[in-house]
């Protein structure tokens, strides 16, 4: 059994480097989908984001907190769901969305929503409740106005996009009841690594998991260096400063 | 006479709370009027409706003549600017901050980049374009803000306590940006104070407020001429007080302002009068010294405020007087809540009207 999983990942290894067009179809169509849904879920999320953090209506904590419990819904609960209204006899039956991209890519925007609106409102409602008076003071209109508050809170909305993203190419539920698990077609990461695993083909399932993991991991990277970006700016201008310096001193 | 802005029976409640009631103004072309009161009189509130981002209950309000509809005010609100009292900045460059309203106003961009460095150049700032706006000092950061207001070169530049968190050099600066667009471009200014100083020498015309209304305007002679009878107005401007003067033999004059009290005046009056110490004008110690300056008085630290660069301290000597210390001062005096202490100021710093 040993030998059989140390094979398996010799075998995955030679498939990620070869670079196994079945691999990297399945890995570019998660990247795809997932990215599509990010889109999707800020396009229609950031200007809920701002409509809570910025204006007062009754029920504002409730729907607040609505948002924030839903962002632990099992990603089962809600394929089921979508599954159900997606289906031919379902409310959007005549959309034709199951067991396609499309209908992938809705799904998971649907469930990344909640994590985009909580995490962008926090951002925004944290904006110095002056900037937008400022913003008007200095001639603009309401909607600029609230765009230059928007801009305020942009690492925070970022931040959401990276949360969402990683919950997005993760998430099993909904690619698997939505998407139908197609191979080529509807097929990502973690439903083809359960197809695999189910079918024995276990080298291509390790390749997919090595492949999943870094992905993610190369994600959480790229934020982690673009929040220390001001600090490697420093360091390329390190030499102007130091020459600055020099040349204060001598006077 | 053309007006620039006129206020008409404006009103303005928050609930049942009236802030402003039956507010008339008018504000002539090319004129600095100072609002004078205390705190909660109703200052802001004016600045914030000229301004357009508030809107009045009732009443009526005309920009250079044409009554504005509170409905629709972006059109007002290109003409007209407000500078707050505590600075607000965008996050980013001082010249993405500064060039901000132009942005808004289609400015090219061309335009926009000489725009920006004029107006560096008016508070002081050449050169200051790429710096990390947040990370000035707290008075750089306020000349930003009037940078960035003035570059507008709006018909109304209106200022909520524009110095009232500034030590002396940047205040003065601020001061005398004030009276040179004034004087330059004609622009017409409406300011909040608290400042003595500040009411006395740079406004044409004071309206002083109260509780909501206002309740005397006039030039500044005419206003701190009848000092006494509008005390109400000046509680909140420190260090003015009333009281009754007396010739002494070596020719000045003693004012008791009551709580055992008596300031020494190189002005000659006798009878009721108002006076008024500019709290930059005391100075501060731990124990007593011997100095030129004719009045000395001990008392206790009641409040201490922390203004960023400098610290503004309320000293109860029977009377509370304020005066502004710089924080290494107030660090390296060891000073805390109750320390006792001398203040000390010159006859000649005392004003008598």
């Amino acid at each position: 059994m040993a030998l059989d999983i140390l094979g398996g990942i010799g075998k995955a290894l030679e498939l990620i480097f070869t670079g196994d067009p079945e691999l990297y179809g399945i890995v570019s169509r998660s990247l795809l989908f997932s990215g599509m849904a990010i889109v999707l879920a800020t396009l229609w999320g950031t200007p809920i984001a701002m409509l809570i953090s910025l204006r007062e209506f009754r029920g504002k904590s409730l729907v607040k907190t609505f948002f924030n419990s839903m962002i632990g819904i099992p990603t089962v609960v809600l394929g089921l769901l979508l599954f159900l209204a997606f289906s031919n006899g379902g409310p959007l039956g005549f959309l034709g969305l199951l067991f396609t991209p499309g209908g992938i890519i809705i799904g998971e925007a649907i469930l990344v929503t909640p994590i985009i609106i909580s995490i962008a409102t926090t951002a925004i409602e944290a904006v110095d409740p002056d900037i937008m008076n400022l913003a008007r003071t200095l001639g603009a209109s309401e909607s600029q106005a609230s765009i230059a508050v928007l801009k305020e809170a942009v690492n925070g909305v970022l931040l959401s996009n990276v949360a969402s993203f990683n919950r997005a190419i993760a998430e099993l539920g909904v690619a698997l009841l939505v998407g139908g698990n197609i191979a080529g077609l509807t097929d990502v990461l973690t439903t083809a690594i359960s197809r695999y695993t189910a079918r024995a083909e276990i080298p291509y399932a390790i390749a997919l998991g090595i492949l999943l993991m870094v992905l993610v991991f190369l994600i959480n990277l790229a934020v982690l260096l673009a929040r220390k970006a001001k600090w490697i700016l420093t360091i390329r201008k390190f030499p102007q400063w130091l020459k600055r310096h020099r040349l204060e001193a001598e006077r | 006479m053309k007006l620039t802005a006129e206020l008409k029976n404006v009103t303005k409640t928050y609930g049942d709370k009236t802030v402003l009631d039956g507010i008339n103004l008018q504000v002539p072309q090319g004129e600095i009027l100072a609002l004078l009161g205390p705190n909660g009189s109703g200052k802001t509130t004016i600045l914030r409706i000229l301004a357009f981002i508030e809107n009045p209950t009732s009443g009526e309000v005309r920009l250079q003549g044409e009554p504005v509809d509170f409905g629709d005010s972006a059109k007002a609100r290109m003409q007209s600017t407000l500078i707050f009292q505590k600075t607000v900045l965008f996050n980013g460059s001082v010249y993405d901050n500064v060039a901000y309203g132009l942005k808004i106003r289609k400015t090219p961009k061309i335009l926009r980049g000489e725009a920006v460095k004029r107006a560096l150049e008016l508070v002081k700032l050449q050169g200051f374009e790429k710096r990390p706006a947040r990370k000035l000092s707290g008075g750089e950061q306020q000349r930003v803000a009037i940078a960035r207001s003035l570059v507008l070169e709006t018909k109304l530049l209106l200022l909520d306590e524009p110095t009232a968190n500034l030590d002396p050099k940047n205040a003065g600066i601020v001061e005398e940006v004030i009276a040179r667009v004034n004087r330059e471009l004609k622009t017409t200014i409406v300011m909040a104070t608290h400042n003595m100083f500040q009411a006395k020498i740079l406004p044409h015309r004071i309206a002083l407020m109260n509780e909501g209304k206002i309740t005397e305007v006039g030039t500044p002679t005419e206003i701190f001429g009848k000092l006494s009878k509008n005390l109400a107005s000046f509680a909140a401007v420190d260090n003015t007080f009333a009281g009754n003067a007396k010739a002494t033999s070596e020719g000045t004059t003693l004012v008791d302002i009551g709580g055992g009290v008596q300031i020494e005046a190189t002005v000659q009056r006798q009878g009721g009068v108002s006076v008024f110490v500019t709290p930059q004008d005391i100075i501060l110690s731990k124990s007593q010294f011997t100095s030129s300056a004719r009045n000395t008085f001990k008392g206790r630290i009641s409040e201490i405020s922390d203004l960023g660069a400098l610290v503004r301290l309320k000293v109860d000597v029977g009377r509370v007087f304020a005066v502004q210390v710089t924080k290494r001062s107030f660090v390296e005096m060891g000073l805390n809540l109750n320390s006792e202490v001398f203040i000390t100021f010159k006859a000649s710093s005392v004003n008598v009207v």
